[in-house]
């Protein structure tokens, strides 16, 4: 899902026949189960393709951070104010560590930054939509980093050693995000006053679909999952996800007393599964290009960050050097 | 790929998690130098209570077998069960050993 964007090679699943006796061995290795690590051999194109997802993955985690960090100074409570700060916090250290991974492939931070920059590398589509009301903090966490979980539990499992060492991190400290959020739709929705129910509502509005679109374009029109899924880097299709997603999370809205914005909602009793409408996929493939309602800022955002913290990242080298001089004559004399 | 050569270092970071155990690799970051990578990652990598105490290690100072060299490094302990004190079939009734 984090992958949303990322572009088909066009091309069929290579059959084990058709490989070369390397390549072979490389995907026996992932039909075993086996992890591969930094300096074991890969295709050129396994690399490439993890470089761009584990980086899609690393900047919507930095991205995502500003979404919420715009609440911040505005939150109801200290309390509240200390667990969003927790929060966006622990999404620098979720980027970090997947920056770390990608980096075993060969790429270099600053490089990944580059590419973030000039718009060569894409963040999740769901960043782009802005955080009008508190209630936004709520549904962020109870549906973005829910359905971020659904993507990266399975993630886990992925053949590449140090992505699937990132995810278990990530995993252990994302559920505490979803349910700070859900914390903060019980008290609105449900145990507050009508004003703040209706605000609740209203966020649930606003980030149902976008919240569906995270999952990436439907498995009809997905035609690069089946090499990513025979790599072991893509455990699920994107449909499969998304659908245990609304499963899992319309029980929950019922629960806040909140209705799902979705007429054709209704549930399935031969699939045992929620119907539910598909997202404006225009929509989607909109905001990926870069028309989003909040695409400019965001990246703004981060070009702005990365440009005024060039003299700490300068200055912090020259420190370094310095110490290790005076170090060197101390231990001349 | 280019690699640019201004950005800090990369280092590796081993925490012990609780008093009498190994330090453990967990992950790595970048740093200025040694003083401030444990800064980094004991912001990092100790936010929930998961260490007392952290190593860093300039990646580039570490040295690592290569996967090529797998089977002649490990192949030679696989087939020396007897260093396992299971392969010793011992009678019932000598007792606990």
């Amino acid at each position: 899902m984090y992958a949303q964007s990322i572009r088909s090679t066009g091309k069929a699943v290579q059959s084990l026949e058709d490989m070369s006796a390397e390549d072979r061995q490389f995907q026996e290795r992932i039909n075993r189960g086996e992890k591969i690590e930094p300096k074991d051999y890969m295709p050129a194109a396994y690399r490439e393709n993890l470089i761009r997802q584990i980086g899609q993955h690393a900047h919507s985690e930095i991205v995502g951070q500003l979404p919420e960090g715009n609440w911040i100074s505005r939150a109801p409570t200290l309390e509240r104010k200390a667990n969003l700060l927790a929060k966006v916090q622990d999404e620098a250290g979720h980027g970090l560590y997947l920056y770390c991974a990608a980096e075993t492939l060969g790429v270099s931070r600053d490089d990944l930054f580059g590419m973030l920059h000039t718009g060569k590398m894409k963040y999740s589509s769901i960043f782009n939509y802005p955080t009008l009301t508190w209630a936004d903090m709520g549904a962020v966490g109870w549906l973005v980093d829910g359905a971020a979980i659904m993507n990266q539990v399975p993630l886990q499992n992925t053949s590449y050693g140090p992505y699937a060492r990132a995810m278990v991190r990530i995993c252990k400290e994302e559920s505490f995000h979803q349910r700070q959020g859900f914390h903060i739709m019980i008290a609105m929705a449900k145990n507050g006053n009508d004003e703040q129910h209706r605000m609740a509502q209203d966020a649930l509005n606003r980030f149902w679909y976008p919240s569906l679109m995270m999952f990436g374009p439907s498995d009809k029109d997905s035609v690069h999952s089946a090499q990513s899924m025979a790599w072991k880097i893509k455990m699920n299709t994107n449909d499969e996800l998304r659908q245990k997603f609304v499963d899992a999370t319309v029980p929950q809205a019922e629960f806040l007393g909140l209705s799902i914005p979705d007429d054709h909602l209704n549930w399935n009793e031969k699939t045992n599964q929620y119907n539910y409408s598909e997202p404006d996929w225009n929509e989607f493939n909109d905001v990926l290009a870069g028309n989003g309602p909040c695409n400019t800022e965001r990246l703004d955002a981060r070009k702005k960050a990365w440009s005024d913290g060039a003299w700490v990242r300068e200055g912090m080298m020259a420190h370094a050097a310095k110490k290790a001089e005076r170090k060197a004559e101390r231990q001349a004399v | 790929m280019t690699t640019t050569t201004d950005e800090w270092p990369l280092w590796e970071v081993f925490i012990r998690g609780q008093h009498g155990m190994s330090h453990r690799h967990v992950g790595s970051l970048h740093a200025a130098d040694a003083e401030h990578a444990i800064k980094n990652a004991r912001d990092v990598y100790t936010r929930r209570n998961e260490g007392t105490s952290i190593w860093v290690v300039e990646a580039s100072a570490i040295t690592a077998s290569s996967p090529s060299e797998k089977g002649p490094l490990f192949e030679p302990a696989q087939d020396k069960v007897y260093r396992h004190p299971t392969f010793y079939d011992l009678p019932d009734d000598a007792g606990n050993m």
